[in-house]
Order: structure tokens, then C-alpha cells, then sequence
């Protein structure tokens, strides 16, 4: 009976992160188009997309391989995997105690991979040029990603992330400027990662600085509404890795019941909601940067992924 | 030591060496300026949280003059001296920021090793702000080494003095009249420097210090 449970929780899980994914991306969009004084598509329009992109017939290269039809279903699965075994809502899901968060890097890069390979497939320029574009980017996002999970490893004791979020919610952890610096680094790493504006600009079909979008120009139909829900739902999922490490009030315990789990929900919807926000506001204020300032700026990262396991040595426990 | 208080000397004290490390990324000359004012902002909330924990009223007298001539007077002086010497569009680094953090990092990690081991006796809260103080020392004269233009290397010279502030905060009983006449004496070195600014542009017509080794016949790569 308690596994049942847990497994319908975490079927739940697996459900609302797909579900909420595209809302996500629909509520960014509307909030930068209302900052800039325009109308906006609906909120539920990514929705609309993706079921119109699903009824669509797939046009196919002619030169194209096994890879390239079936890396859109993988990098989907992936993600989706890698997103359900983050905790949104509740801490110690079924899922969660089969990986921590350095599974999560792997997942993701394995999904970046297929990527890559998939814009090389078919052999336009385009997609070759934006698969060398996002390999410089990750050889410099996943090394900073791994500091920043060493840091909270070290604070924490665990790469468990509902070990993590429960650590942060206890007294001990204080403020520690290793924390905050860890933040900084993470959410840079995070704009790098989904190609978000002043690394990449979703919105683009400008071939002097489109990356994901030079990858998967040759994706129609059913293919593309795969890889554009992955997108969405790598968005989601580094706004609620960083929601759960470093906001992780209101996550409800292991088999807390439905109450807890209501107020769970309510808040993870907030954090959602106030993290697309933020993101939308701050992607209006800056202006995309030149493609190759990116390794300075995830240089910057690096470094400061770096400096946060340094000043962990002059923290409490001295 | 109750946590809280340290947790936020901590904070402020980190956060000063985090704006140092800003400084270092900076390569244009406005933006350079904006987080100095930025750096000595954190150093006020910093020495006031001080004094406040150490219940040392002249301290405020010291992040009153921080706030007043360190995050408002002299940023406000740069901003118009780089606008009257018409180099607010310079972009001057020797050597790449990748490096340039890289060296960073590795100093702070001296700073680290060399005050923690030295202070073992000292309370934590001196002890660490002893170790943030020598970072932001050392970040101070790295940026003056790897700037070419001369108002910043004044800017750099400015910050390493927010260091100096920083540790003689967190060492106990440090009298006023040292503060001010050190905050005074930054003050007039300010002023000659920026005399000398205005005579280097005039003679050379550029305030990047190379122009000086082509001065002395020595030239530098």
C-alpha cells in the first residue's frame, strides 16, 4: 500500500512537470511582452504549438539517419526523467533516492549530446555550426554546474536532493557566502544552459547568434514538439533545482499527506510563478551578448564556482 | 558567538570580496566605477554591522565617511574626470579576465591559507574578517597590475584601501583618529593622483602608462 502510494506520487510528479512546462515558457513569454508593451500570445499557446505540431506530417531529409528521428523521443526522455527526480512539491519521492544530483548533470548531458549529434545528422551548415556553438558552451556550464554541486555537497553532506532541501530548511545552515556565491554561479549556469538571452535568444532565427535554434531547424512535426517540450521542461526543471535547494520552504515531507501536499503544490506554483518572473524581467533588461563573450561570462561562473568552495573554509566552523 | 551575528559579518565581509572579484571582470571604465561605489557600499554595511555587534560608536563614524567620500564623493569625481579626458569608451585589460579571475582566485586562496593559519588564537569573527581583508587586499593590487589606464588603476588602489578599512574594523579597538587620518591622507592621494592624471593627459595625450615607458626609452612589449 505504501509503494502504491509512493509510486502515484511520483507518477503525479512526473505528470505536473509536463504538464506545467509549456505553461512555464507561455507565462515567460506573455510577462516579456507585456514589459515591452505588447499584447502577447495566450498563456496557453505553447500548448496549441506543440498539439499543432503533433497533428503535422514530419518532413524528412533525405539524408537522414536512424539518429536523427530517433533523438528527439531520447533527449525527451531524458529530460523528463532527469525533472522528475527533482522535488517540486515533496522531498523523498520514490524516484529520488535512485539518483542525486550529479545523475541529473549526466542525464542532461546526455540529452545535450544527442542534440548535438542530431543537428550534425542531417549535415546543413546550420546545425553543425550550432553544435559546435553549444559543445563550447557546455564545456565550460558543466564543469561550473559541478562546482556548484560540489559546494552544496560539501555544505550539505549529501548530493541527495531531497537530503539537500531538508538540510536547508534546518537552522544550521545559517547565511553562508559560499551559498550565495553557489546561487549566483548556478543561475548563470542556468541561463547558459537554456539558452536563455544574453548567451542565446530563444525567440531568433538570426544565424549570427542562434544556438539551440540553428541545432534543431531541420525538426518538424511530431520531432520538433518533442525537442520544444524538452526545452520547456529543462526550463522548468533548473527553476525548480534552484527553487528546491535554495527556497525549499513548504516542500512537504515523505508521505506527509494530501493537506501537505496541497500546500506544497501552492508553493512550488509561486516559486514557479515568481522565478519565471524574475527571469522575464531580467531578460528584458539585458541585450544578448556576443557569442564570444559567452566563455568569459561562463568563465565568470567557473570562477565563481570556485571562489564558493574556497569560502567555505572561512565559514562557522572555524 | 551567537550565529546570527556572524552569519552576517560573514555575509557582508564575503560579499565585499565577491564585489572585488566583480571589479576584476569589469572591463569597461564606467562599469568599473559603478561597482566600486558598489564595493565601498558593502564595506559601509559591513563596518556598521560592525559596530554595531562590537558596540563601538566611533565606527560609525567611519562607515559614515566610507559611505560619504568612498561610495559617493570620489566615484562621483571619477565619473567626471574620465568624462572630461574623453576616454569613457576605453576597454583596458593587459592580459585576458579568464586569467585575470584565475590569479584572483589563487590569491584569495593564499589569503586564506596564509590568515588562518596565522590567527589560530583570534576569535573567529576577527579571524575571518582578518582572511576576507587580505583577499581584498591582494584582489585591490591585482586589478592595479593588470590595468593599463591610470583611473583604474586609482580605482584599484581605492579598493585595496576598503581592505585595509575592513581588517582594522575587525580588529578591536582600533582609535578614530587613525581612521580618519588614514580615510584623509586617501583622500589627498586621491586628489594628487587625479592632478597627476590631468598632467599625464596633457604631456602624452592619453592616460595609458605605456606612453610613460615610451617616455623613459624603455619600451614594454
Amino acid at each position: 500500500m505504501v509503494v502504491i502510494s509512493a509510486l502515484l506520487t511520483q507518477a503525479f510528479q512526473m505528470a505536473l512537470v509536463v504538464l506545467l512546462a509549456p505553461l512555464l515558457s507561455g507565462f515567460i513569454r506573455k510577462l516579456k511582452a507585456r514589459l515591452l508593451r505588447r499584447q502577447g500570445a495566450s498563456l496557453i499557446q505553447p500548448y496549441r504549438d506543440l498539439l499543432r505540431l503533433l497533428r503535422k506530417d514530419v518532413v524528412l531529409a533525405e539524408n537522414a539517419s536512424w539518429l536523427f528521428r530517433v533523438a528527439p523521443y531520447l533527449i525527451f526522455a531524458v529530460t523528463w526523467v532527469a525533472a522528475a527526480i527533482i522535488p517540486t512539491f515533496a522531498t523523498g519521492l520514490i524516484f529520488s533516492w535512485t539518483a542525486d544530483l550529479i545523475a541529473i548533470i549526466a542525464l542532461l548531458g546526455s540529452a545535450r549530446f544527442f542534440l548535438a549529434l542530431a543537428g550534425m545528422d542531417v549535415g546543413t551548415s546550420f546545425g553543425g555550426l550550432g553544435s559546435s556553438r553549444e559543445m563550447m558552451i557546455a564545456t565550460l556550464a558543466e564543469p561550473s554546474m559541478l562546482l556548484v554541486i560540489f559546494t552544496l555537497a560539501l555544505v550539505a553532506g549529501s548530493t541527495q536532493l531531497s537530503t539537500i532541501a531538508a538540510f536547508m530548511t534546518s537552522p544550521e545552515v545559517g547565511l553562508r557566502v559560499s551559498l550565495g556565491i553557489a546561487l549566483i554561479a548556478l543561475i548563470m549556469v542556468a541561463i547558459a544552459e537554456n539558452a536563455r538571452i544574453p548567451v542565446d535568444n530563444p525567440a531568433t532565427h538570426l544565424e549570427l547568434t542562434m544556438v539551440h535554434e540553428a541545432m534543431v531547424l531541420e525538426y518538424s512535426g511530431r520531432h520538433l514538439a518533442m525537442i520544444e517540450l524538452a526545452a520547456s521542461l529543462k526550463l522548468l526543471l533548473y527553476i525548480s533545482l534552484i527553487a528546491c535547494i535554495f527556497v525549499p520552504w513548504k516542500l512537504a515531507a515523505l508521505a506527509a499527506g494530501p493537506a501537505a501536499y496541497a500546500v506544497g503544490m501552492f508553493a512550488y506554483l509561486a516559486k514557479l510563478a515568481v522565478g519565471g518572473a524574475l527571469l522575464a524581467l531580467f531578460e528584458t533588461a539585458t541585450a544578448k551578448m556576443r557569442i564570444f563573450r559567452v566563455p568569459e561570462f561562463l568563465g565568470a561562473a567557473l570562477m565563481l564556482g570556485l571562489l564558493a568552495t574556497l569560502l567555505l573554509f572561512v565559514s562557522r566552523s572555524l | 558567538m551567537n550565529g546570527l551575528t556572524f552569519d552576517i559579518a560573514h555575509m557582508l565581509a564575503g560579499g565585499l570580496v565577491l564585489v572585488s572579484m566583480m571589479m576584476l571582470y569589469q572591463d569597461r571604465l564606467y562599469a568599473l566605477l559603478n561597482v566600486f561605489a558598489l564595493h565601498s557600499l558593502v564595506l559601509t554595511l559591513s563596518v556598521t554591522w560592525q559596530a554595531f555587534v562590537q558596540d563601538a560608536p566611533h565606527l560609525y563614524m567611519t562607515a559614515a565617511i566610507a559611505l560619504v567620500f568612498k561610495a559617493i564623493i570620489i566615484p562621483v569625481a571619477l565619473h567626471r574626470m574620465i568624462r572630461q579626458l574623453g576616454i569613457h569608451r576605453e576597454i583596458e585589460t593587459v592580459v585576458g579576465i579568464g586569467p585575470t579571475m584565475l590569479a584572483g582566485i589563487g590569491l584569495i586562496a593564499l589569503a586564506m591559507a596564509v590568515m588562518l593559519r596565522v590567527t589560530t588564537e583570534a576569535d573567529p569573527l576577527a579571524r575571518e574578517d582578518l582572511a576576507f581583508a587580505l583577499s581584498v587586499l591582494l584582489l585591490g593590487l591585482l586589478t592595479m597590475v593588470t590595468r593599463r589606464n591610470a583611473v583604474s588603476q586609482v580605482v584599484g588602489f581605492m579598493s585595496l584601501e576598503n581592505g585595509l578599512v575592513l581588517a582594522a574594523t575587525g580588529a578591536k579597538g582600533m582609535p578614530l583618529v587613525v581612521e580618519i587620518s588614514v580615510a584623509f591622507s586617501i583622500l589627498i592621494a586621491f586628489i594628487v593622483i587625479g592632478v597627476f592624471l590631468f598632467r599625464i593627459r596633457e604631456r602624452f595625450d592619453t592616460v595609458d602608462v605605456r606612453a610613460l615607458d615610451d617616455f623613459k626609452g624603455r619600451r614594454r612589449k
